[in-house]
């Protein structure tokens, strides 16, 4: 699904991957954990090609194709899809019409026919409806007013309108209350499937009890530095980072 | 205004004096709101030219004006407004200015009765070497008391060689009233931008996306039908305008 190779970044001129290589296949979930400026965030971002974010070496294959060489729209109609750490809010433009105008245009870039006024109200429906996000916030210019929790929750709203091949999920568990990242967490697993994968970047080993990962990776100073199972987040919780990058 | 205006003049510090001239003189055209009267106009300027509107409002009469200004190398509107005993006006402005167009907005407000009351939303974007400016004069006679005035400029400029000016001005004679302006100058919101380009949308379509939800700050408060037509309009001039 996603191949890494010997990545290498830079913003601003200061290098933040330094050589990270990381391989999801289909129907896995990977977890990615590490220390404060480790440079997690960043990998999303250069996934996602975010401007600013120069790539200085190595390659990301995505489903067989260079996902380095495509428009950021493109990758997200190719099938991937970034859950951002700080969603953004976006005055006057509402979630309901960002959202029918997204997954538009990636049919559209897909050569497939564009979903109908009702077709896209059903689907918003159900996903509303599964992520617990009340119908009326999905009328609301997006993320305007919304609470830290209701923002990752609109993350996976729009996750599941979009159904994507790969999510890459930037600490969505963050700021969500228990019931809500039980919620989440659901969504997440609703999303596993043999041709899916997901990437979920986390500091709490809470969230991988829920949505149990088939490996665990330690990004620390721009690289992997040390992956295992699922029993590594609760290593990890007991003893810190450095015990482990020693 | 017989003489021909200069670099000199405030009202005219923006403008493009040569096509000015070509002009000149301007006729004024009146508008008359009859006391107790509700009215509402759109203007749509698309022709070359200078527009002088002398608008009155009669007391307890109340006038919406959305302004519709682009498609022209140079524009200019002049509302003369004067609003009498516990009138209301209400201007929503959007000024779309592309290649190398001067687009000019230019409003007095006079309050001349007690409680009447002025709110201005004026919105531009401006491209290539495009000029939009706005120069709001509110002014509140002795007789003005508990006159409530506001007006609000924004404007997002998509290159770098784009310009827009504000020039608020505020004159008032009476004690006891509510004036309000504000000017932000910006561009678009690059974080916006990716987010919606990480969703799929392809970064024209987002811009045009994001220019439009600015711009319908102008549009706040009309009918949703009126609303409509007005936004497809201003997504057609966009597009031109890109
Ligand atoms: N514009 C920038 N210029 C220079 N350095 C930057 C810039 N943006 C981010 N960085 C640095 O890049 C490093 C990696 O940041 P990143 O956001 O990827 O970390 P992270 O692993 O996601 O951390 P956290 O767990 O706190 O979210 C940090 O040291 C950060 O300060
Ligand atoms: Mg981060």
């Amino acid at each position: 699904m996603l191949v890494i190779d010997n990545l290498t970044a830079e913003i601003d001129g200061k290098t933040i991957l330094k050589g990270l290589t990381l391989t999801v296949n289909a129907g896995e979930v990977h977890a990615i954990m590490g220390p404060n400026g480790a440079g997690k965030s960043t990998l999303s971002y250069v996934l996602a090609g975010r401007a600013g974010y120069e790539v200085t070496g190595g390659s990301v294959t995505f489903r067989g194709e260079d996902l380095l060489a495509k428009a950021p729209h493109e990758r997200a109609a190719a099938g991937l899809f970034l859950g951002l750490q700080y969603p953004v809010e976006i005055p006057g433009v509402s979630n309901l019409l960002f959202l029918r105008t997204a997954l538009n245009a990636q049919r559209t870039l897909r050569g497939e026919a564009e979903a109908s006024g009702a077709e896209f109200m059903k689907l918003a429906k159900a996903a509303a409806e599964k992520l617990g996000l009340p119908f009326d916030m999905m009328k609301r210019a997006v993320n305007q007013g919304f609470s830290g929790g209701e923002k990752k929750r609109n993350e996976m709203v729009q996750m599941h309108i979009l159904q994507p091949f790969m999510a890459v999920l930037d600490e969505t568990d963050s700021g969500l209350d228990i019931d809500a990242l039980r919620v989440v967490s659901d969504g997440i697993n609703g999303m596993r499937g043999p041709d899916r994968a997901t990437l979920l970047i986390t500091h709490y080993q809470r969230l991988l009890d829920y949505v149990v990962p088939d490996h665990i990776h330690v990004l620390m100073d721009g690289r992997i530095v040390h992956s295992g199972g699922a029993e590594l987040a609760h290593k990890l919780e007991a003893e810190g980072y450095s015990a482990i990058a020693a | 205004m017989s003489a021909l205006p200069t670099r000199k003049d405030e009202a005219w510090r923006y403008s493009d004096l040569a096509a000015v001239a070509r002009h000149w003189p301007v006729a004024v055209e009146p508008v008359v709101v009859p006391a107790g009267e509700t009215h509402a106009d759109i203007v749509r300027a698309t022709d070359e030219g200078i527009r002088h509107l002398a608008i009155s409002i009669g007391a307890g009469g109340a006038y919406r004006m959305t302004i519709l200004d682009s498609g022209r190398a140079y524009g200019r509107i002049a509302l003369d407004v004067t609003l009498h005993d516990g009138a209301d006006f209400q201007l929503g402005a959007i000024l779309i200015g592309h290649g190398a167009q001067t687009i000019e907005l230019v409003t007095t407000v006079r309050h001349v009765g007690p409680n009447s009351s002025s709110r201005q939303i004026v919105r531009a974007v401006a491209g290539g070497t495009a000029t939009t400016s706005y120069l709001g004069q509110v002014a509140v006679a002795r007789e003005g008391q508990k006159t409530d005035a506001s007006q609000s400029f924004k404007a997002i400029l998509l290159n770098r060689g784009a310009t827009a000016n504000a020039k608020p001005e505020l004159e008032i004679f009476a004690d006891d009233v509510k004036c309000a302006h504000g000017a932000a100058i910006g561009e678009i919101d690059n974080n916006a931008l990716f987010y919606m380009t990480s969703r799929g949308v392809p970064p024209a379509q987002a811009r045009a996306l994001l220019t439009r939800a600015f711009l319908s700050d102008a549009l706040e408060g009309l009918d949703e039908a009126t609303t409509e037509t007005l936004d497809a309009e201003i997504t057609a001039l966009l597009e031109t305008a890109a």
